[in-house]
């Protein structure tokens, strides 16, 4: 008698046709069931079709791509630098520090602005979150967050309120109160959830609306009152690092950045992405409008900062040095919109002749990398705050 | 030297590129003929071959680069800093001084990029081995680490003692030079991945980013993400656009523009106040003044928003709409921009509030929209929303802004830099104002008719 082999035969009802066949196991997204011979078979044309699908969509989506990059150079005929050569070269800019806000027991990850030019509100790892009076430095309010690693802090319009997030996934606000009594903390209200840490924050034109970024690759509008979620935007592919809402009056557009080295423009009322940029090549820490709105900045982990025109569709320059090694974290025009400063992760501050490409300034004094900077609403100043435990503010 | 246990959380060297920017400067500053001028330098009775002067880097540095010696100095602090050149005298502080202190260049083996994550059971080696060594003379914060170890690896204990010992008896053999240059790379790599208390660790990247979700992303990047993306190239395909040379020439002219408005660009009167510590600029620029400074004014002509955003600005504007025209149109807009940016819950209140007063049929402050506009609002005010007058708003908007800068002139003759005088004649004669106008329409189109409903 010779060997032989038995094949063990399961008969059952299938678990797609629940016929009475010979069934055979079968492994679908790592559960293990039983199908017939019959369904095993199409099961496997199946996921044949769907790879070559796949293959054929992903070789679509290059090709558009391309031709997409096509169209956009016909329109290319000249370069930033070429149509600024006729614009005056700025002369020699001697900015120092003027103020110097020492009072974070940590690195500082964010600051924002009041509207009356000379407050500020500032966010550190330890939680604390500051308001001073920037003039005078004096220390106006504190809070202490329940989470570390606040990357996310902003001014209401009115000046009566401040919002700030982190790690905690969830973006406050607190109202602003000059009783010496009254616990901040206690009228705390939480108004966004994510799934992952808050990494950008902003009102819109009132204290109602706020505008959030996060780690979890989606940007959110919601209602502060309320806590509803009034619109959130899915398109990128990674975390998203930064926003920035546009100046104009009659549009209702922000743009973000992210780890997926993208920016992109969204339509506020739609939740649709208007226009995608993809030229950078790390992660994108920090975007800016141009003043007039048709275009915006943005600051790389690449060393890069580049301009993106709206209109163009595409980028219009790029602010980069062979000596500049490390990236920028944040990046802020100034109120013409001729400067562009930009704050490292190599402690210093590069200020950038928009127009003509080259560098005009370097500005050293920091301590640790720049985190943030934004200029003051009526460009007399601006402020940049770092890992150094220190904010100053610069004339 | 031994693997190390898990990588802690944190960005993947692959996402720090200017580790490997650095690296490929040093690569190019060790080159024979192109790099830093080597030499050998004498310790003692030790020669050193291959040292540079730190006074040589930061030369070689400013004219590679063409920037200035201080970008320099601060440029080669970093790459000292991060370990990639280390001094030969004073290994224990990695600060790069501009004159005849002599460094080296450390081998790629202990490269922050090369050898990341610092592994515990390495550092309990270095540790161990120094304290042989030297017979206990540990810092302090080098003592406490090594306490910490010991008690979180005693399981390995005896594999730490072994591998120091014969670390240092492999040391033994070689010579002198090479023992010193060894001893100080060693040293330099530690204090770039366990620096002493006090010092920044320049290895902190803060909250992990990317990580986790772009490995997700990369694993589904399914036949959805591609439909997505070949959806939007479509759609974008099919966008206009408009050329560079037109785009551009409009940064210019709005750089030029608001160049004299901008402080930081060319200062403002009476001072700046950070600078001078002297808040009249601001006094004088207050939200609510009786004489705005004539810079103030000009910026009025510039776009509506601005006149809008200024309160004095809207101020004269209610004045001169309430003498001209009525001034429900601007109402109008502003209970429309209050509805967008207010509470969720005030929605249906709000929207019933403008019905009754702009858009009823004999409301007491009827606003003058188009025929097909209203039509199209009235539709929508069935299931009100918060953006459901956005066509009416742009309208009103459109319309305003229209009549109001034409008539708007600029008194050119008052004292610079306040404005004093009566409020503006209200007809539209200044000449000034006219070319205003026509220089604005030069310069290409105002990015409040980019949507191209209107044209002025």
């Amino acid at each position: 008698m010779c060997d032989q082999t038995f094949l063990a035969n399961v008969f059952g009802s299938c678990d797609k046709c629940f016929k009475q066949r010979a069934l055979r196991p079968v492994f679908k997204k790592s559960q293990q069931l039983s199908y017939c011979s019959t369904c095993a078979e199409i099961m496997a044309t199946e996921a044949l079709h769907e790879n070559e699908t796949l293959a054929s969509l992903k070789s679509e989506a290059e090709n558009l791509k391309g031709k997409l990059e096509e169209e956009r150079a016909k329109l290319h005929d000249v370069e930033l630098h070429q149509v600024a050569e006729r614009v005056e070269a700025l002369g020699q800019f001697v900015m120092k520090t003027r103020r110097t806000l020492k009072g974070h027991g940590n690195k500082v990850l964010c600051m924002d602005w009041c509207k009356d030019k000379r407050r500020i509100v500032s966010s550190s790892q330890d939680g604390k979150v500051i308001v001073w009076d920037s003039f005078t430095t004096n220390k106006e309010h504190a809070v202490t967050m329940p989470c570390t690693w606040v990357m996310a802090c902003a001014y209401a319009p009115s000046g009566c309120a401040i919002a700030c997030g982190g790690l905690d996934n969830k973006c406050s606000v607190y109202p602003l109160t000059f009783d010496k009594n009254e616990n901040m903390a206690a009228k705390k209200k939480s108004v966004a959830m994510h799934t992952n840490y808050l990494s950008a924050c902003s009102f819109t034109n009132s204290d109602m609306q706020i505008l959030t970024a996060s780690g979890d690759g989606t940007c959110a509008l919601w209602d502060v009152e309320s806590g509803q979620l009034l619109q959130s935007f899915h398109g990128h592919g990674a975390d998203v690092l930064c926003l920035d809402l546009a100046p104009s009056e009659t549009g209702n557009t922000f743009v973000s950045g992210g780890c997926d080295k993208k920016a992109m423009v969204w339509d506020m009322r739609s939740g649709q992405c208007v226009q995608a940029f993809e030229t950078h090549e790390s992660d994108i820490n920090s975007v800016r409008y141009y003043p007039s709105g048709d275009a915006f900045a943005s600051g790389s982990d690449d060393a890069t900062c580049r301009l993106y025109d709206l209109r163009a569709d595409r980028e219009v320059a790029i602010y980069s040095k062979e000596s500049i090694i490390f990236g920028a974290s944040s990046v802020d025009f100034s109120l013409s919109g001729r400067l562009l400063f930009a704050g490292y992760n190599d402690y210093t501050i590069n200020v950038w002749d928009v127009l003509k490409g080259s560098r005009v300034s370097i500005l050293f004094g920091h301590e640790n990398r720049v985190s943030t900077l934004r200029v003051s609403p009526d460009g007399t100043a601006f402020c940049s705050g770092s890992w150094d435990h220190t904010l100053r503010v610069w004339a | 030297m031994a693997a190390g246990p898990a990588p802690p959380p944190g960005r993947p060297r692959a996402q720090m590129p200017h580790l490997r920017k650095m690296e490929r400067v040093v690569v190019s500053m060790q080159d024979p003929d192109q790099g830093v001028k080597m030499r050998s330098q004498r310790l003692l009775v030790t020669v050193i071959p291959h040292a540079v002067t730190g006074s040589d880097v930061v030369q070689w540095l400013t004219q590679k680069f063409c920037i200035s010696e201080e970008e320099a100095l601060h440029l080669g602090a970093v790459l000292v800093q991060h370990g990639y050149i280390y001094p030969l005298r004073d290994p224990r502080s990695l600060v790069l001084r501009p004159d005849e202190t002599p460094y080296r260049f450390q081998t790629p083996y202990f490269w922050t990029s090369t050898l990341w994550p610092a592994a515990e059971l390495d550092y309990a080696i270095y540790l161990a081995k120094k304290n042989i060594r030297k017979q206990g003379t540990l810092a302090d914060y080098e003592k406490e680490c090594y306490d910490r170890l010991h008690t979180k690896i005693s399981h390995a204990w005896d594999l730490v003692l072994m591998q120091a010992r014969e670390q240092l008896r492999a040391a033994k053999q070689r010579r002198k030079g090479d023992r010193l240059v060894i001893a100080c790379q060693e040293q330099t790599y530690w204090l770039v991945n366990r620096p002493p208390p006090g010092a920044p660790s320049v290895l902190e990247q803060g909250p992990g980013r990317g990580s986790c979700a772009a490995s997700r992303v990369h694993m589904t990047k399914s036949t959805d993400f591609y439909k997505q993306e070949i959806e939007y190239c479509r759609r974008a395909m099919g966008r206009t656009r408009v050329k560079s040379s037109v785009c551009l020439e409009a940064y210019l002219s709005f750089c030029g523009q608001r160049g004299p408005h901008d402080p930081l660009v060319s200062g403002c009167l009476p001072s700046n106040p950070w600078i001078s510590d002297d808040d009249a600029y601001w006094v004088m620029n207050a939200p609510t003044v009786a004489a705005p400074t004539k810079l103030r004014v000009e910026r009025w002509g510039f776009s509506f928003r601005e006149l809008l955003e200024d309160p004095v600005g809207r101020a004269h504007f209610v004045d001169f709409l309430g003498k001209e025209f009525s001034g429900e149109n601007l109402s109008f807009w502003e209970a429309c921009e209050e509805l967008r940016y207010g509470a969720q819950a005030q929605v249906p209140t709000l929207v019933d509030a403008v019905y009754q007063q702009f858009l009823a049929p004999g409301a007491a402050r009827w606003v003058n929209i188009d025929s097909r506009t209203m039509e199209r609002t009235l539709e929508g005010l069935r299931q009100p929303h918060r953006y459901v007058l956005d066509d009416a708003q742009l309208h009103i908007y459109m319309a305003l802004s229209a009549h109001a800068l034409p008539t708007l002139t600029l008194s050119q003759g008052s004292a610079f830099p306040t404005w004093l005088g009566p409020p503006w004649p209200l007809s539209c004669q200044c000449s000034v104002l006219s070319t205003h106008r026509v220089q604005r329409r030069r310069t290409g189109p105002d990015h409040m008719l980019k949507k191209g409903q209107v044209s002025i």
